[in-house]
């Protein structure tokens, strides 16, 4: 075990996987001699060489697509695109070969690219330096898509990504890279996909979240827990594939659900688990199922804390949620 | 009534074209009229088919044969093939059997790719010609990553990219050719370039005076060849993957030819095209462009021409029973080949369940 924050078990993992299988190689903007604008890549570029680090031109599109070509021809390329805000002139190689590459060729071409990729705000990036738009990439037949909020889960979940067969978008909450630090096991340990994290055990509220927003749910959580509110808390960890399993379980003993995400709300995730919740837990629920999100708007700079959740407005939505009905 | 155009001629004496094409310079011709020959045959009877209702789709290359055809014998098995939308004819002519292209063209139950893709969009693992999306462009990148994989892994093998004119004021085109050059990797990017976009001529879509000249930009080389010339093409794309194996890096490749049927089945051209336009292209016949020359050369003669034809007609007539006869995809394929974990709930079976 060691203490790492969670970029540093991001940077761990991807030397774990380079270390034991030569087929794994990352490429993006400035990985290499810069380690990557984060220092998620730092040192890698020394240990493996220019070969399996590849700096590349500012050509998203050409990352990906280059990535996709790799992997067709058998490498393990894990690619970075610097913030989740610049994917778009990658979104057509992603939505429309890398996630369909297995299906329309019968199997005959499985395309197994690994996309890392800091997404989220509260680091006074602006419209263009925080969105979190999982949804679009949730709503993609074919894609797996995954967002740490521990060290530990970050290198597990990232072993278990590159492992995998299937295109993975793992999605890094920035925001949460150094404030974050935990124990983190050493070696190629992995964490599955598909099972939610048990944060806090409680009996009135169940309140999902993933990424940047479990810190501050927890907060509120312990909050409430003075005023006599017992919230669970759980972390979807991975949103594709959906541990409902967990979700469901969890509902059916406490009646009552929050959602909290950073992403803007209409169409967003919380969307899809409240209407999961409709179609399969109606008969627990006593309350209605609430939305704690990103406005639906883009996403200001200057007013960057007013959309954010932050632990006042996850503390009222759990509060009047416990108390209705 | 206008006469029937002449043919331009090929410029060659029969030292050049065995100088081109190597010892076995005459069962190289053979093979290449063959394959042509076929091509031919599958486009029409497609195309046909299609008026008819039984094929839902048909994208023609006719006008394209003889670089599909040139590139299918030129490249070695190791080399990979990364599509545009009228390259079919270098799966089969690499060996990809035609009776499983038909079995894709009619979307059965024997299609590799279980019907998924629409016709002409075939996924030929066994020849190493990679399943294509709609998409304009997007193969170029792919190219780049298969090439650096194959140096990676010490291969011999070249990546060829095909696409057409109007792919080059796509993306890739600039996202592709920029990261080959960077990386001096083995690819050869072919711009079968038919002067047509659907409905916008050439000139509308680059204002440069040739496609190839668009190379210069990202520092590989450029050359424009005759793409109704097969011996020309044969030769020109052999040099690039020559060069591209001996480590001397990318090279764009543009091939001049005319599309001489409409963009697809879905189209019509009497709304856009100039009214010689047909004429030019078949004076620029690559197929009667090479059996004019080999009848000249006493190569051909009309009797094997009659016999080839009927052959051939006779493969595509066999391949279409074969694929008619055979059922559409079972419906549990819908959810397979595909991470999608509730699609076996929001699936036509799970509705059955109720679920
Ligand atoms: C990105 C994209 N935009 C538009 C289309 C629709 N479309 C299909 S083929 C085509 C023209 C392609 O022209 P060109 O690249 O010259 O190839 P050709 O069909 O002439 O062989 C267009 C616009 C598409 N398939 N993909
Ligand atoms: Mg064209």
């Amino acid at each position: 075990m060691t203490e790492l924050t969670l970029v540093q078990a991001v940077n761990r993992g991807l030397q774990q996987a380079m270390r034991d299988d030569g087929d794994v190689l990352v490429l993006g903007e400035d990985v290499g001699l810069n380690g990557g604008v984060f220092r998620a890549t730092e040192g890698l570029l020394k240990e493996f060489g220019e070969e399996r680090v590849l700096d590349t031109p500012l050509s998203e599109t050409g990352i990906i697509g280059t990535a996709i070509g790799m992997a067709l021809y058998g490498l393990k390329p894990v690619a970075e695109i610097q913030f989740l805000d610049f994917i778009y002139p990658a979104f057509d190689q992603i939505v429309s070969e890398l996630a369909k590459f297995r299906y329309r060729s019968g199997g005959q071409y499985p395309c197994h690219v690994v996309i890392r990729s800091p997404y989220g705000g509260g680091i006074k990036g602006g419209l263009y330096h925080s969105q979190s738009t999982e949804a679009y990439f949730c709503h993609t037949a074919g894609l797996k898509v995954v967002i740490p909020s521990t060290p530990a889960d970050a290198k597990g979940l990232l072993l278990t990504a590159i492992h995998d067969e299937d295109p993975v978008m793992f999605l890094e909450p920035k925001r949460i890279y150094r404030s974050v630090t935990g124990e983190v096991p050493d070696g190629d340990e992995r964490v599955p996909f598909g099972r939610a994290r048990l944060v806090r055990e409680g009996t009135d509220v169940s309140v999902f979240a993933y990424g940047a927003m479990i810190p501050v749910v927890t907060e509120a959580a312990n909050a409430l827990a003075a005023e006599g509110i017992s919230s669970e808390v759980i972390d979807l960890r991975t949103l594709v594939p959906l541990d409902e399993a967990a979700i469901l379980a969890s509902v059916e003993k406490t009646g009552r659900a929050v959602v909290v995400h950073e992403a803007a709300r209409f169409c967003g995730f919380g969307g899809e688990l409240a209407a999961l919740l409709a179609e399969k837990a109606f008969f627990s629920l006593k309350a209605p199922v609430t939305r704690v999100t990103g406005y639906d708007t883009p996403f200001p700079y200057a007013l960057e804390n007013l959309y954010l959740p932050n632990v006042e407005r996850v503390s009222h939505a759990v509060r009047t949620t416990a108390r209705a009905g | 009534m206008t006469a029937a155009p002449a043919i331009v001629p090929l410029p060659y004496s029969p030292e050049e074209v065995a100088s081109a094409l190597g010892r076995s310079w005459k069962k190289t011709l053979a093979a290449m009229y063959r394959w042509m020959a076929l091509g031919r045959a599958l486009d029409a009877r497609m195309q046909g088919l299609q008026r008819q209702g039984r094929v839902g789709f048909y994208g023609a290359a006719t006008g394209h044969e003889a670089v599909s055809v040139a590139a299918g014998l030129v490249t070695r098995r190791e080399d990979w093939i990364l599509p545009g939308l009228r390259e079919q004819l270098v799966a089969l002519v690499r060996g990809h059997p035609l009776g499983t292209y038909a079995h894709h063209l009619f979307a059965d139950d024997k299609d590799p790719a279980r019907g998924r893709n629409m016709p002409c969009h075939p996924s030929a693992a066994d020849v190493h010609y990679v399943s294509m999306s709609s998409v304009i462009g997007t193969q170029i990148s792919h190219a780049v990553g298969v090439a650096y994989a194959m140096r990676a892994r010490k291969s011999p093998g070249v990546a060829l990219a095909f696409f057409g004119d109007g792919a080059t004021s796509a993306n890739d085109f600039h996202a592709g050719l920029n990261l080959a050059a960077v990386w001096n990797l083995p690819v050869v990017f072919c711009c079968v370039n038919n002067q047509w976009a659907i409905s916008l001529p050439v000139e509308r879509q680059s204002a440069v005076a040739t496609l190839a000249s668009k190379s210069a930009a990202y520092g590989l080389p450029g050359q424009r060849l005759d793409g109704t010339d097969v011996i020309a093409v044969y030769r020109g794309l052999g040099e690039a993957l020559r060069d591209a194996r001996a480590g001397k890096g990318p090279k764009l490749l543009e091939f001049l030819v005319y599309r001489m049927t409409p963009h697809s089945s879905s189209d019509d051209p009497g709304r856009y095209q100039p009214k010689d336009w047909g004429a030019r292209a078949a004076a620029s016949d690559p197929f009667l462009r090479l059996a004019s020359w080999m009848s000249e050369h006493g190569l051909l003669d009309e009797g094997s021409r009659t016999q080839i034809g009927a052959a051939v007609e006779e493969e595509v007539r066999a391949a279409v029973r074969q694929a008619e006869e055979t059922s559409a995809p079972v419906p549990s394929s819908l959810t397979e080949d595909v991470y999608a974990p509730s699609a076996s709930e929001n699936s036509p079976a799970g509705a059955a369940r109720g679920t």
